[in-house]
């Protein structure tokens, strides 16, 4: 499980920064997005990942830590509304720069078909 | 009165909750219900500075779950002074802001309120979830003043600060994810208790997470290579924001002083003070790239933003100093710097509106309408953050070319001099051409106004007011960094609930609530 946990983290890690990283609003804000749900899986393991034991305390039985979940809610929900925010943000710069380059630049045609 | 401590945060949330929900009512009220706040908010930094000089450490169990568990507020001295410093900057840039400039947009005074809340709130937590928790509210509050009022340079330095601080944050997520999986706690007394007796096969892990929360509050303080969104975002934003901004990278700063004295600090064992080469390497690279911008600067903000680089640089490269010395003048130097740039933001506003269409841009324009006013304050900003005597920011430099240990003085007085220079250089070309090289035309630009002129004065006559009361401030810096230097003082504070029985260890021994 620490395997497949492991890797779905990093893939997703890895796509939010190639996206990020990108010269377009869209694709920066998916990248963002994408890499804070990357986070959000890591939080989640933060305490170890536990099979087999319960979510509430329990003398009896083993319990998985509880911390790490009360703070991904908090995450998520931060998270939430800045990709929120940051959605909007991106639609007001096409609007008000006439582009949807990060460093609105107004080109006539998209980079890619300029060849 | 153990419930003052948490007035810093409760009392801008209720302020900016109230303004919020009567965001239909006219300005006056608006205006009457920030200003009274933040008046407010300077009597309880003012009540909470005296309280934090009898070196106890305080905090305040939120919902009385005891630390470690819960989340505390610690009051010590350093961040009693960051309250103050905040609360004062913010009095007078809400105040400039009340003359017209909060009613360019919408929600300005409910927005800056919040603002308050998550800086306020940032410098008082002992928790570092909470410290996240804190930046988030201080960050979106910023996004949104900083394009209060709309246009083009707002809207684009905006995607880029947004874009740029949520990296951050996930970056700041993923450290805490990592520091909480190899020592266990959040709490930062309690994390520096478990650094010390760290086994040796999670140190690198934990020092990997140390370093990227230092990445985290680099790019908050603006240290190179992580500053280049700053001279753009702050010469767009409104001018009352930018001033209040000149405490943001502060707020970084703070963050590296707390963390890496108390958690990474010199009890760290295998991990103490790791930090410091790069803070003082990226530091000293800073100031000398800000020295460059002022030179290449083209407009009156964006010179005083990199003069914010500039004391950005000179407070990284003391920070990582070791001894008290440095830490006491850096502690002196921060809030002379901040109040002046933050009024220097608003003469640039002030210069800008009575020069027509050249505004703050450094050509030749037709004459100010007031000319004696607006060159003497410039003059005294000026000099003040160059460091030129007799206004406190020479004195605070000289604190901490003072404090610079003698292997480190070639690097340290080398560029922070030649700084200095470059910044009184930049100074004299923008001053000389506002004041002097007007052409022909009439004086024909609005007024300062009471209020504008009021806070702007206020602010940058910080530089010689600090100056006259070096010797009291001094001394409290001095105990600051004493008490920054001693760790076991805070963790002793957080972990052994009963201040009485600090000195006895075997006493108290449980940590449990």
């Amino acid at each position: 499980m620490e395997a497949l946990y492991a890797t779905v983290t990093g893939v997703l890690t890895a796509c939010g920064i190639y996206l990020t990283l990108r010269g377009r609003t869209f694709p920066v804000v998916v990248g963002l997005t994408l890499l804070s749900y990357a986070v959000n899986l890591f939080l989640f393991s933060m305490g170890g990942l536990a099979s087999k034991s319960t979510t509430i305390v329990d003398s009896s039985f083993p319990y998985a830590d509880p911390l790490p979940q009360a703070l991904v809610l908090t995450a998520i929900v931060i998270g939430f509304a800045m990709t929120a925010f940051v959605v909007i943000l991106a639609m007001r710069t096409r609007g008000d720069l006439g582009s949807d380059s990060v460093d609105g630049q107004r080109t006539d045609e998209p980079r890619e078909e300029r060849k | 009165m153990d419930h003052l401590l948490v007035m810093p945060i409760i009392l801008p949330l209720f302020a900016g909750l109230a303004i919020l929900w009567k965001r239909d009512a006219s300005a006056r009220f608006k205006r009457l219900v920030s200003l009274s706040a933040m008046a407010l908010l300077v009597a309880v930094g003012v009540a909470l500075i005296t309280m934090a000089s009898d070196d106890t450490i305080r905090y305040y169990a939120l919902g009385d779950w005891q630390p470690p568990f819960g989340i505390v507020m610690v009051l010590d001295r350093l961040s009693a002074l960051m309250v103050l410093l905040t609360s004062v900057l913010a009095l007078f840039a809400g105040l400039y802001a009340c003359a017209g400039q909060d009613e360019e947009g919408s929600n300005f005074h409910g927005l800056f309120q919040l603002q308050l809340m998550g800086i306020n709130g940032a410098f008082m937590t002992g928790d570092l979830f909470n410290l996240f928790v804190f930046f988030e509210v201080l960050l979106i509050a910023s996004y949104a003043l900083l394009m209060h009022g709309g246009g083009k340079a707002r809207t684009q330095s905006g995607l880029h600060y947004v874009a740029l601080n949520l990296a951050g944050s996930s970056l700041f997520l993923i450290a805490l994810g990592v520091l909480y999986g190899t020592l266990g706690t959040l709490n930062m007394a309690d994390m520096a208790q478990k650094v010390a007796t760290l086994d040796t096969s999670s140190a690198g892990l934990t020092m990997a997470a140390g370093l990227l929360l230092l990445t985290v509050f680099a790019l908050k303080s603006a240290m190179l290579p992580l500053y280049f969104w700053l001279p753009r975002a702050y010469a767009a934003a409104p001018a009352a924001v930018a001033a209040l901004f000149a405490i943001m990278t502060k707020v970084g700063i703070y963050a590296i002083l707390r963390v890496f004295s108390l958690i990474f600090g010199n009890q760290a064992g295998a991990l103490a003070d790791m930090a410091s080469p790069w803070i003082w390497w990226g530091g000293l690279a800073t100031l000398a790239l800000a020295a460059v911008g002022c030179l290449s600067a083209r407009d009156m903000r964006t010179l005083v933003s990199y003069l914010v680089l500039v004391s950005v640089g000179t407070l990284l490269a003391a920070a990582s100093l070791p001894g008290q010395q440095s830490l006491s003048a850096l502690l002196y130097y921060m809030p002379q710097t901040t109040l002046v740039t933050g009024g220097l933001f608003l003469l640039a506003d002030l210069i800008d509106d009575q020069r027509g269409k050249a505004g703050a841009r450094i050509v030749k324009s037709r004459p100010l309408r007031q000319p004696a006013l607006l060159g003497t304050l410039f003059f005294i900003g000026m000099a003040g953050i160059a460091g030129l005597p007799p206004f406190s920011g020479a004195i605070g430099k000289a604190m901490i070319l003072q404090a610079t240990p003698e292997g480190a003085r070639v690097w340290l007085w080398s560029i922070l001099l030649v700084a200095g220079l470059c910044a009184i250089v930049a100074a004299s070309r923008a001053g000389s051409t506002f004041f002097w090289r007007s052409s022909e035309g009439e004086a024909s630009g609005p007024l300062a106004g009471p209020a504008r002129g009021i806070a702007t004065a206020a602010l940058i006559g910080a530089a010689p007011l600090l100056a006259l009361l070096a010797g009291p401030i001094t001394q409290f810096t001095d105990a600051t960094a004493e008490q920054l230097d001693h760790p076991a003082r805070y963790i002793d504070a957080i972990l052994n609930p009963d201040p009485e029985n600090q000195a006895m260890p075997m006493s108290n021994s449980e940590e449990t609530p």
